[in-house]
């Protein structure tokens, strides 16, 4: 981080590291268990994560023959 | 002591005192807290569609909100509007420069906007019989890197000239100017509550801002390079950026620190983009080195490649729905994963 030789931009920095510092932090344990709770909770839903069933893959064309 | 040195004195014991407060709360890592969860499976995607249209380097690329349609941009001087089931070209926007390196796509779905190097943000409207221009968002002093709309009037845009701002897209001006980044910002995602953004910028920093007030409320350190791409994960708490330096880290909002980083001794290219799937287990990062890797995000270990492109991946998006993956390169083709 740069400072600047100048007194404004000097007050700004300390009044923005003032603001930076007085945030309320939780661990990161409990930060990593919330997060994997959301991932696990959402699995189902993630198509790129569990597949797509064929007939349902908008993507991809249903390999059934069709009938003339 | 002059007003100078306190400054300066107060500024470091600061510095110290955020360092101290991030290590005391720092009991564990992402990868050491995930070692107990299942591993993602390998994941291997085919290319289900090539969207073939542009004729020059794709820069940029959007998903609207109903997951079918998207917006890409080139320099080519075109935005196309794709129908991703059929593969067909929808819409054809000519821009008045062509050297653009941003685009974004409305939820409403009325709108698009396009940027870059003519240092404004021009918003078309897609429902008019012809599209038409609704306004060139014009007051960067730097090119716009990046655009993402909050709704049919208000957009967010991250400039060259280390700014990003909100604007009122009716009256064209901007209604707050975010400024604390020293270096060109690069990068944007807007939080899924949409009253916080984050930004990336090439000062190798991210930044937490108040949609509102215009405040900067968090710094992330830890990237030794530009941030080139930067990612919310749906729950709000953490944020996924792509670097220079060749990695990507996760940084967690309310631990205010990075918890993992991807990287791998043998990438050594520089990460151009990056998108989560839905439930934010896998992260797709686009690398100069033409491929899309695939990362397991919980335990940040390399589960999947998407090799295809003849050169630089250069944007990535999963749409809404998470059904799919695009990616856009500068080999001017789009290609949908799944």
């Amino acid at each position: 981080m740069s400072s600047n030789s100048n007194l404004p931009s000097m007050r700004r920095l300390v009044e923005q590291l003032r603001l930076e510092a007085s945030v309320e932090r939780i661990k990161v344990s409990q930060a990593a268990a919330e997060l994997q709770q959301y991932c696990l909770l959402n699995a189902t839903k993630d198509a790129l994560l569990v597949g797509v069933p064929t007939g349902s893959n908008p993507f991809r064309e249903p390999r059934s023959c069709s009938l003339l | 002591m002059g007003e100078m040195e306190q400054m300066k004195k107060e500024a470091d014991g600061l510095k110290t005192q955020i360092e101290a407060a991030r290590k005391a709360v720092a009991d564990t890592t992402m990868s050491a807290a995930s070692a107990a969860v299942a591993p993602a499976p390998r994941v291997q995607l085919k290319t289900r569609r090539t969207l073939k249209g542009h004729l020059a380097k794709i820069y940029a690329m959007h998903w609207a909100t109903d997951s079918r349609l998207m917006v890409s941009a080139s320099q080519d001087g075109k935005l196309l509007i794709w129908d991703s089931h059929s593969g067909n070209k929808i819409n054809a926007v000519p821009l008045k420069s062509s050297w653009v390196m941003t685009c974004s796509y409305a939820p409403s779905g009325n709108l698009v906007a396009s940027g870059g190097l003519d240092n404004m943000c021009t918003v078309y409207n897609l429902k008019t019989p012809v599209v038409k221009t609704v306004k060139e968002l014009d007051a960067h002093t730097g090119y716009l890197a990046c655009c993402r709309f909050l709704s049919d009037s208000e957009i967010l845009t991250a400039s060259g000239d280390t700014t990003c701002a909100l604007w009122d897209i009716e009256s064209g001006k901007q209604k707050t100017v975010f400024l604390n980044h020293v270096g060109d910002c690069m990068c944007l995602s807007l939080s899924p509550d949409m009253n916080t953004f984050i930004s990336g910028a090439c000062d190798s920093l991210a930044k937490l801002w108040d949609v509102r007030d215009g405040t900067c409320k968090q710094t992330f350190q830890g990237h030794t390079s530009d941030v080139n791409a930067i990612s919310f994960f749906h729950n709000g708490n953490t944020v996924i950026t792509g670097s220079d330096d060749c990695t990507c880290k996760m940084f967690d909002l309310r631990a205010d620190q990075e918890v993992i980083s991807y990287q791998d001794a043998q990438l050594n290219a520089g990460v151009t983009s990056l998108a989560l799937s839905v439930s934010g287990r896998l992260m797709f990062a686009g690398y100069d080195d033409f491929n899309c890797n695939i990362w397991d995000t919980l335990k940040g270990e390399k589960v999947g490649v998407l090799s295809g492109h003849d050169n630089r991946v250069s944007c990535t998006g999963v749409p809404p729905d998470g059904m799919c993956v695009c990616t856009g390169s500068w080999d001017s083709f789009l290609k949908i994963w799944n």
